[in-house]
């Protein structure tokens, strides 16, 4: 412990917030209780019902992907000129859900939070589900699935590549680079947790499974320096990747010409947007959790609160850049930008406007309050708004700025089919199936970064270098 | 009927067979469902045992089996004869034994290369000359014989789509007896016997229904027949026929004339009702080349003023437009008549309407235009208004001038609604005993109070004999129904609106083995079997007295008219009576209307029902609505306000006790307390395309309510249905008040004191970062160029494009998604009071954007730029991100979001043009300049160690434009026609300010509108 670079101050138990750990726990009681939420707590009935509810949930996203293999986009309600509809709707929604992981582990790591600890291993663990949800989507809405394989650049006998202006391709580089650091991320992290799992487990084949996933991890100091090492690191690779993904997301709109994409605010707002939506998908999944699991003590007022002001913060940078999209709109003068801001507060589209504007700007402002701020109960409601008010945000910027652009004869509608829901619905489904597993097959809290929360983990001369 | 049932195909004639007819339970099976589930219905059915066998078997079981009684020996030597034969039934399908490639190769055929056959496509028995192109022996594209007066290249949308009625797996494929597959010889002994009995009462009880005729040949045939047999007698229907305006002669000369009009001769033109810039009004393709000649505002312009029932794309066109019931036009006739010093009986100006400032304004022009303007009447307005149109011409002097007479193309001018009277009387009389229809369709279509179908459907005629191609309304109540070959497989004649006779020859053998209604006549005749070569050749030969008939017939055949036929310039005189024949006008009073008036009017897409079953024309946006699929009721926006009424509301309309459906469409500059309905709808068998599409308002349309009549009433029912529309939104304004400058438009007067004014939303050209591609060093740079001012909307080009680029019908559901995908559409826009606005039509095919926002953001590269200036698809590499569509700002591109092509109907591969990629699913397509024919021409050119020459190469587009409002050529070639149109002031980019640099630019609209009228005032 000797060469920790993240050195957490101490208890601030004289403090008047909320602990970030609360008093009575010791190296032993940590990983007593959260390894045994893995290895000795029985499979409750409640979590089998859950499961089997989720994993149909994930299998009506498969039938709906068989069926579209099948038949071709046209299942959907994309039309021209609304070419894109759930399935990037989708895509951008779970991407930018998938921000907070990283976030939390990397960005804050950087900046010594040591808040951060107990719920960095879930968030990263949502994270990488969330991306493999929004995976699915940029290759499942091509009209021949079984070809996009050509936006990545492999050599073939046509010396033909990607077209590297395409912001499509520049997606593909950033998701999938965002996607391997946040899993390799998320896995070195793991590490000395397998290890402790390894040892504790009784059953020689859990045991084995976990040694094999522990690599050999003995908690010497080497090993604890080379890990220490490697986690900065790869803590500092991840940090650009957190503003870099949806910055590339975002790009995507603003390359484009359309009335409502084409916008130089985009890449910062969508980051915003995106760590606003990940926040309230972390109090949404911890909320409940620690409830069942038993881990208010890790997982306190402390946390939620923070989470809390973070979604205020990130709330306001989306809601000023929904002012400047507007203000622009005015200000600028052309007529097909006026029309797209009269359009979403007037056109056939309006109601989701204004469901936009009251879940992403106005309902969050009760976070003002700490009443708010420290009640589990409206915590969770808040960020299942803002969750929602984030996915009305990408309806309102792909479909109500595609559906009426340049030409007015070209204008159209669009209309969701069932399957457009059930292929969104289903990728919820596999979200939290995943989920429902890792719960119970992994830590869900990080036992080594918690460990170091301890007073006992503190040496002296740090603390001093540190006052 | 014991003689027939003995040639019923058994299985002693056929061993191998399994099954008696399953021909018939797969029919059945498709014409259970209906027009809009057709494309699923396809699809399920693909995967049926049965129907992927007749698909395998190319042909249905029926039709390759021998019915005759044949002896043994003699059903084997025909049936080797027909192995060798084999290439001929099935075009190019070479039988799967050993083949021999052509040992003599026939003359002229270089495989890969098209040949082009002269013929002549006849509706309502007008011909409109064509060139076919042939591939291989299978027609696959329609073009307009550029060298005949009544082409010059241009087509309507019916001979266009025609090609696709060839293919139509729909048509019927047997001679059946009842239902039943016969054979030709078991019908030709059916029908001998009866006739020869006939021929013992001189004819009696024969009588032969058939369409318009305007073939010599057919005319003369029946002609011969009615000498030898004077107690026959000769029929004649069709929904749309030109009554009014024949009796409209009568009433003026006293015969019945054939009235043309040179409009580039006419500074002034009037039309009263006549929608004679769109397809069906004989001689619009003429017609259209002559009326956009004369739009050009550097040149001598015309004035078009339209008085109008229903928004026609010739009101559209109008400098002035007057929207009034259709009861009105004879008043307003009779102003006008009055007003240039015609002097009518019984008729009180002051006791009408009174002359309006339109009125007044209307007669000046005229009278300052003597000799050099036109009054055209609607072939729906009474006789009286023809009576009147042809006085107030004969007044101004305009005959001779601009309007001329000749003898009727309609070889038998009988009044349709009296004839089809008489015969419907004679059935129920008792008098008929063999009854020959030829062609149409009565039972659908004839007057409502006739009760044709009832009288057709009594047992009092013995032998109901139909000639049809598709197995429809009338054939299921004929006896027999003989397949009719289409005008592709079977020779005829026929008469251009000028009376100059075109040979109809065909390009393919019958696919069907269907016959014409030749051959029909001379069995009915007791003469040889004869082929329709023969006889029209036959007829020709006799009509020609020189000696040199081998090259006259080559001749005839290869110019595609027989020199010499066109009609001579009649002069008649105007009956003195005629002032006081003109009717008292019994008009309803203008300022309280009880009842509305009912308006019917053919469909511009689908005609009078007898292209239902064509997927183009159903799926053609029709001009003005952009409806497809169906049809609506009509009605302006003031009485829809009135009455509460929105889109997609469903309507019962009650006319004279009957009730009828629909729903309800509010159209722009649609007169008040008028309601129009379309005919050809609601068709019960029509084929899997147009069954049950649309709603049938032939129950309501009776012989004294042809056209229209007052006296409709309009209920709602509460109910709605979804009218799929091409077009999202039809005016130019938004909906927030701010108006796009899509459509550039002045008037005369403002454009000579401002003629740089398109240019405005113009950048310059150095607005942007990268240095411009140098594209002066390549050979070709092709670019294209609308005007905007001669495009009349007749949506030519649409049909055209889709015709040459293989584009697939997509069905009435996905075009309400917004799926359908023509390559160029015709966009139509309003603008000012929606009682009577202006209007414009904007074709939009790909623009060929030198900045292609497209290609900047397709990931795999599948849409790039040529070093000739095209904006080039990869089918084979895009994966269908649309990603270009959504930041195409034209939105020109169409994307295959399910398997729209059907890569199955065998004969639908034969249609297609083997140039054109097929586009599978989940590929983006759009089009491409045409970029088959650039090639094909940049070829031949090379060949020929030259450069393709300025007017050699044509887009579909451009080829079909009756209006020559599209210009292709080489920009770099400096004197090339597209060159000088961009050099044009009026030259203007769609969306410049964007900076997509389009190569297709526009020609701004001008329109010439009379001074002394500032304001048009909406009447009725």
């Amino acid at each position: 412990m000797a060469t920790q670079t993240q050195i957490p101050v101490e208890v601030p138990v004289e403090d008047q917030r909320a602990p970030v750990i609360e008093p009575g726990h010791s190296f032993s009681t940590i990983g007593e209780k959260v390894s045994n939420i893995v290895l000795k707590r029985p499979v409750s009935l409640g979590w089998i019902f859950g499961f089997l509810v989720m994993f149909s949930v994930m299998n009506m996203l498969l039938m709906a992907m068989g069926y579209l293999f099948l038949k071709g986009t046209g299942i959907w309600g994309i039309t021209i000129p609304i070419g894109w509809g759930f399935a990037i709707i989708n895509f951008v929604w779970w991407i930018g859900i998938g921000h907070a992981g990283t976030l939390i582990s990397a960005i804050l790591a950087l900046l010594r939070q040591s808040w951060r600890n107990s719920i960095n291993r879930f968030a990263e663990a949502m994270t990488l589900f969330a991306v493999a949800c929004a995976g699915i989507f940029p290759l499942i809405h091509t009209g021949r699935p079984w070809l996009a394989y050509w936006m990545f650049p492999y050599p073939n006998s046509m010396n033909v590549w990607p077209q590297f202006r395409s912001p499509l391709i520049w997606d593909v580089f950033a998701v999938s680079t965002y996607g391997t650091i946040s899993l390799v991320f998320w896995f070195v992290g793991l590490i000395p947790d397998l290890a402790t799992l390894r040892d504790r487990a009784e059953n020689p084949v859990i045991r084995g499974i976990f040694g094999i996933l522990a690599m050999g991890w003995r908690g010497s100091a080497r090993h604890w320096h080379r890990y220490e090492t490697a986690y900065l690191l790869l803590a500092g690779l991840a940090t650009p990747l957190v503003l870099s993904v949806h910055t590339v997301v975002s790009f995507d709109f603003a390359v484009s010409i359309v009335p409502g994409w084409h916008t130089t605010i985009f890449p910062p707002y969508f980051v915003a947007g995106a760590i606003y939506s990940g926040f309230a998908m972390v109090l949404c999944l911890a909320i409940p959790i620690r409830a069942v699991y038993g881990m208010e003590d890790f997982i306190t007022m402390r946390h939620l609160e923070n989470s809390g002001k973070v979604m205020l913060a990130t709330g306001l940078i989306v809601a000023y850049g929904y002012f400047i999209e507007a203000f622009m709109g005015w200000y600028s003068g052309n007529t097909f930008d006026s029309f797209l801001l009269w359009n979403r507060l007037h056109g056939p589209y309006a109601a989701w406007y204004w469901s936009l504007l009251t879940s992403n700007i106005f309902i969050p402002q009760l976070l003002w309050l700490k009443k708010f701020r420290t009640s589990t109960f409206w915590l969770w409601v808040i960020s299942l708004i803002v969750l929602v008010g984030m996915w009305l945000e990408r309806f309102i910027i792909i479909v109500v700025s595609l559906h009426r652009d340049f030409l007015n004869s070209a204008w159209g509608m669009y209309y969701p089919t069932k399957w457009d829901w059930m292929t969104y619905i289903g990728t919820i489904g596999l979200f939290l199936t995943l989920m429902w597993l890792f719960v119970r097959v992994l830590p869900m809290v990080s036992i080594a970064e918690l460990r170091t929360l301890l007073p006992e983990a503190h040496v002296r001369e740090e603390e001093e270098v540190h006052k | 009927m014991d003689e027939n049932n003995k040639h019923q195909g058994g299985p002693d004639v056929c061993p191998g067979k399994r099954k008696q007819l399953d021909l018939q339970a797969v029919k059945e099976q498709i014409e259970e469902t209906t027009g809009p589930e057709y494309w699923r219905s396809l699809e399920e059915l693909a995967g049926s045992d049965d129907f992927r066998e007749m698909m395998h078997r190319e042909f249905p079981k029926g039709a390759s089996e021998w019915l005759d009684s044949f002896s043994r020996r003699g059903f084997l030597k025909t049936m080797g004869a027909s192995l060798a034969l084999a290439g001929l039934t099935g075009c190019t399908k070479l039988p799967p034994t050993e083949i021999v490639p052509y040992v003599k190769q026939p003359e002229n055929l270089i495989p890969g290369k098209p040949m082009y056959y002269a013929t002549a496509y006849t509706l309502g028995g007008y011909a409109s000359p064509i060139l076919v192109e042939s591939h291989m022996f299978r027609p696959t594209k329609i073009e307009g014989n550029p060298d005949h007066p009544a082409s010059l290249g241009g087509t309507d949308v019916y001979a266009q789509a025609s090609l696709l009625d060839l293919y139509d797996p729909d048509r019927a494929q047997n001679i059946t007896y009842m239902g039943d597959v016969r054979s030709w010889t078991a019908f030709t002994e059916a029908v001998r016997g009866p006739m020869s009995a006939a021929k013992g009462i001189a004819g009696g009880g024969v009588r032969i229904l058939t369409q318009t005729v305007s073939s010599p040949t057919l005319a003369g045939q029946i002609r011969d027949y009615l000498k030898a047999n004077p107690q026959a007698k000769w029929h004649v229907y069709e929904p749309i026929s030109r009554d009014n305006a024949n009796e409209g002669a009568k009433m003026a000369f006293g015969e019945v004339v054939e009235t043309r009009y040179d409009l580039s001769k006419a500074d002034v033109i009037v039309s009263l009702d006549a929608d004679f810039l769109y397809a069906g009004f004989p001689g619009n393709t003429r017609y259209i080349r002559d009326f956009a000649s004369r739009r050009n505002p550097d040149g001598n312009m015309n004035r078009l003023y339209v008085v109008e029932s229903t928004p026609s794309s010739t009101g559209m066109k109008a400098d002035h437009r007057l929207p009034v019931l259709a009861s009105y036009v004879e008043d307003f006739a009779k102003t006008l008549a009055a007003a240039v010093g015609i002097k009518l009986g019984g008729f009180d100006q002051e006791k009408s309407r009174g002359a309006t400032e339109f009125d007044k304004a209307v007669a000046a022009d005229l009278t300052g235009h003597r000799g050099s303007s036109v009054v055209i009447a609607g072939d729906h307005q009474p006789p009286a208004v023809h009576a009147l149109a042809h006085a107030i011409n004969q007044a101004l002097g305009n005959v001779g001038k601009t309007v001329f007479y000749s003898d009727s193309v309609d070889a038998n001018p009988v009044n349709r609604g009296q004839s089809i009277h008489e015969l419907v009387e004679d059935i129920r009389g008792g008098k008929v005993d063999l009854l020959l229809i030829l062609g149409g369709n009565p039972v659908y279509d004839a007057p409502a109070e006739l009760g044709f179908a009832s009288a057709l459907k009594s047992n009092a005629v013995a032998l109901k004999v139909y000639l049809g191609t598709h197995s429809n309304e009338t054939a299921e109540l004929c006896h027999w129904h003989v397949p009719e070959a289409h005008y592709l497989e079977s020779w005829s004649d026929a008469r251009a609106y000028d009376g100059t006779v075109s040979i109809v020859q065909p390009l393919i053998e019958p696919l069907y083995g269907g016959k014409s209604a030749h051959e029909i006549i001379t069995i009915l005749a007791g003469q040889p079997d004869l082929s329709g070569h023969d006889l029209v050749q036959g007829y020709w030969q006799k009509q020609h007295s020189g000696s040199d008939f081998e090259s006259f017939w080559r001749k005839s055949l290869y110019d595609g008219w027989v020199a010499g036929t066109a009609y001579a310039l009649k002069t008649v005189a105007l009956k003195p009576a005629t002032q006081a024949d003109v009717s008292e006008m019994g008009g309803l009073d203008p300022g309280n209307v009880p009842v509305y008036e009912l308006n019917f009017r053919r469909d511009p897409s689908i005609y009078d029902g007898r292209f239902a079953n064509n997927g183009w024309l159903q799926e053609l946006p029709k001009p003005l609505t952009k409806l497809t699929w169906d049809n609506p009721v009509m009605i302006g926006p003031a009485m829809a306000a009135r009455m509460k009424l929105t889109f997609k509301d469903v309507v019962e309309l009650e006319f004279q006790g009957k009730k009828v459906k629909g729903p309800i469409w509010i159209q722009a500059g649609h007169p008040d307390n008028m309601v129009t309905v379309f005919l050809g709808y609601g068709r019960t068998r029509s084929g899997q395309v147009g069954t049950g599409a649309g709603f049938d308002v032939y129950p309501m349309r009776t012989s004294q309510a042809l056209w229209f009549a007052s006296g409709v009433k309009l209920t709602p029912t509460g109910e709605t249905y979804d009218l799929a529309s091409t077009q999202g939104y039809q005016t130019m304004e938004t909906p927030d008040g701010s108006e796009r400058p899509l459509v550039m438009e002045r008037d005369l007067e403002e454009y000579k004191k401002e003629p740089n004014f398109a240019k405005e939303g113009e950048t310059p050209k150095e607005l942007t970062l990268y240095p411009p591609v140098d594209y002066s060093k390549e050979t070709y740079n092709w670019g294209m160029a609308i005007d905007l001012n001669s495009c009349v909307g007749c949506n030519n080009c649409i049909v055209a494009c889709q015709s040459e680029n293989n584009i697939a019908v997509v069905g009435q559901h996905q075009t309400l998604k917004g799926r359908h995908m023509h390559w160029i559409r015709v966009d139509a826009y309003y603008q000012g009071p929606r009682e009577n606005p202006k209007g414009y039509f904007q074709p939009v095919p790909c623009m060929q954007c030198e900045n292609a926002p497209c290609e900047l953001v397709c990931p795999v590269g599948a849409t790039v730029h040529s070093s000739e200036g095209l904006n080039d698809m990869v089918y084979n590499r895009c994966i269908g991100t649309r990603y270009c569509s959504n930041n195409c700002p034209y939105k020109v591109r169409r994307f295959n979001f399910l398997l729209f092509q059907d890569w199955e109907t065998p004969q639908y591969k034969m249609m297609r043009n083997p140039d054109v990629t097929i586009r599978s699913r989940g590929v983006m397509e759009k089009c491409t300049y045409c970029v088959q024919r650039i090639n094909e021409s940049k070829i031949d050119a090379e060949r020929a160690d030259t450069v393709v020459k300025d007017g050699e190469l044509q887009t579909a587009c451009q080829q079909s434009c009756p209006a020559n409002a599209i210009v292709f050529g080489n920009i770099n070639d400096p004197n090339s026609r597209v060159n000088q149109w961009k050099a044009q002031s009026r030259n203007y980019s769609l969306l410049g300010e964007l900076n997509t640099r389009p190569r297709t630019t526009y020609l701004a609209e001008v329109r010439n509108p009379n001074p002394e009228l500032k304001t048009e005032r909406s009447a009725g």
